[in-house]
């Protein structure tokens, strides 16, 4: 077939497309697999008994503001590496650095404020050794739907637009495990949360190269 | 208004309109692209020349499967060349032959600097592809791209609803872009 040829046959019958084509993916993405992490941890684990109590509790809410300003920045910078062309800026990692360095920082007050021996307690509570892998499971749902929107989309630099849409995963899934989780000291959260959204977000950049082809 | 930054407004205005559903406009963006890409690709694969028709082909094929991720205040040309530029390397790569790249592939405004109209043929032809499509993929593209019915029509003559021809074509478009890619 002749590149004129070609062109006439991709500009035959094309339907209108919605500026807002991109955003609905995305949004389609994280609601199905939101629906999905939430249906698992309520399945497999249950939200934590005193759940209403630790609503009045400000670490509760803080737990809850690591993970969804972290999914805020994934969430940018899947956007941005999923349009050819697009810069990815200074934004997305502002984002995501946010609340990193502000459990830290929570978590360095807490434990120079605890005495030496309660150190390894907070840092460990008593759920370190499942938590991040809980939440890798969780983020399989949700995985599955921000792979799915990316591979809708074209993201020019595969591996850190499959690392984003890992992140976004894991960001999303530690939300609702937090609804399970009973852990609220800030270094436990600083660790153990971040490296259970690590794990998506690993398999994310080695198989964005393989899946989001296009 | 230099010469480039009007090549980018005028395209950037057919592709809008052809966003809109307008297929007069879309052609001629197509088109005109096709000719740039043309010349973009035949200054960077000099030792390749046999490539670069493919590669058009190829790469106006990525522009329309992946018209939806254009926003339509982003501008145009970083666009267009990113796709060209990942389409490139993407053969590069599948050829594992680095030393073909003479050029830095950075220069963005370069992908619509000059112009070449010589349309030829691709040695992978989009038509015998279509072929090993599955029908609920090849008899849509075939009736709404090639015959040109309506969705309407093309429903009625494949017995498939409106729906189910929509998505016929655009995955059998995205499944023809990836097979065009398979090079032996």
């Amino acid at each position: 077939m002749n590149t004129d040829e070609l062109v006439a046959f991709l500009a035959t019958g094309v339907e209108p497309v919605a500026a807002s084509a991109t955003d609905r993916r995305h949004a389609v993405a994280l609601a199905g697999g939101g629906v999905g992490a939430m249906s698992l941890m309520l399945v497999l684990l249950g939200v934590r008994g005193d759940l209403l109590a630790a609503m009045h509790l400000p670490m509760f809410w803080v737990k809850l503001a690591l993970p969804v300003g972290i999914a805020l920045g994934a969430l940018t910078a899947a956007k941005r590496l999923a349009r050819p062309g697009v810069v990815l800026g200074w934004l997305p990692a502002a984002l995501l650095l946010a609340p990193v360095v502000g459990i830290g920082l929570l978590a360095a007050l807490a434990l120079s404020a605890a005495a030496p021996e309660a150190r390894l307690a907070l840092l460990l509570g008593r759920t370190w050794a499942v938590c991040p892998l809980l939440i890798a499971l969780l983020s399989l749902p949700v995985f599955a739907g921000t792979f799915w929107a990316m591979n809708g989309l074209a993201p020019t630099r595969p591996a850190l637009a499959g690392a984003a849409a890992g992140l976004l995963a894991g960001a999303v899934a530690t939300a609702i495990y937090a609804l399970h989780c009973p852990e609220m000291a800030a270094p436990f959260l600083a660790t153990w949360y971040l490296v259970g959204m690590a794990i998506p977000t690993a398999v994310g950049a080695l198989l964005g190269p393989r899946l989001l082809r296009w | 208004m230099s010469e480039k930054s009007a090549v980018e407004s005028r395209l950037q205005g057919l592709l809008l309109q052809g966003l809109a559903g307008d297929t007069v406009a879309y052609h001629v963006f197509l088109k005109e692209s096709s000719a740039h890409l043309r010349a973009f690709f035949r200054r960077r694969l000099l030792r390749l020349p046999d490539e670069v028709e493919d590669l058009v082909q190829e790469t106006l094929l990525a522009i329309h499967n992946q018209r939806h991720t254009y926003q339509p205040g982003q501008p145009l040309t970083p666009w267009v060349h990113a796709i060209a530029r990942y389409k490139l390397i993407d053969l590069l790569r599948r050829r594992a032959d680095r030393e073909a790249l003479h050029e830095p592939l950075d220069d963005e405004l370069a992908v619509f600097a000059s112009a070449d109209n010589e349309a030829a043929a691709a040695r992978r032809d989009v038509l015998k592809l279509l072929d090993g499509l599955p029908d609920r993929q090849r008899l849509p593209i075939q009736y709404m791209k090639l015959e040109g019915l309506t969705v309407v029509e093309a429903a009625r003559a494949t017995g498939m609803s409106e729906s189910a021809v929509k998505v016929g074509v655009h995955r059998g478009l995205r499944a023809l872009a990836k097979r065009m890619g398979v090079r032996s």
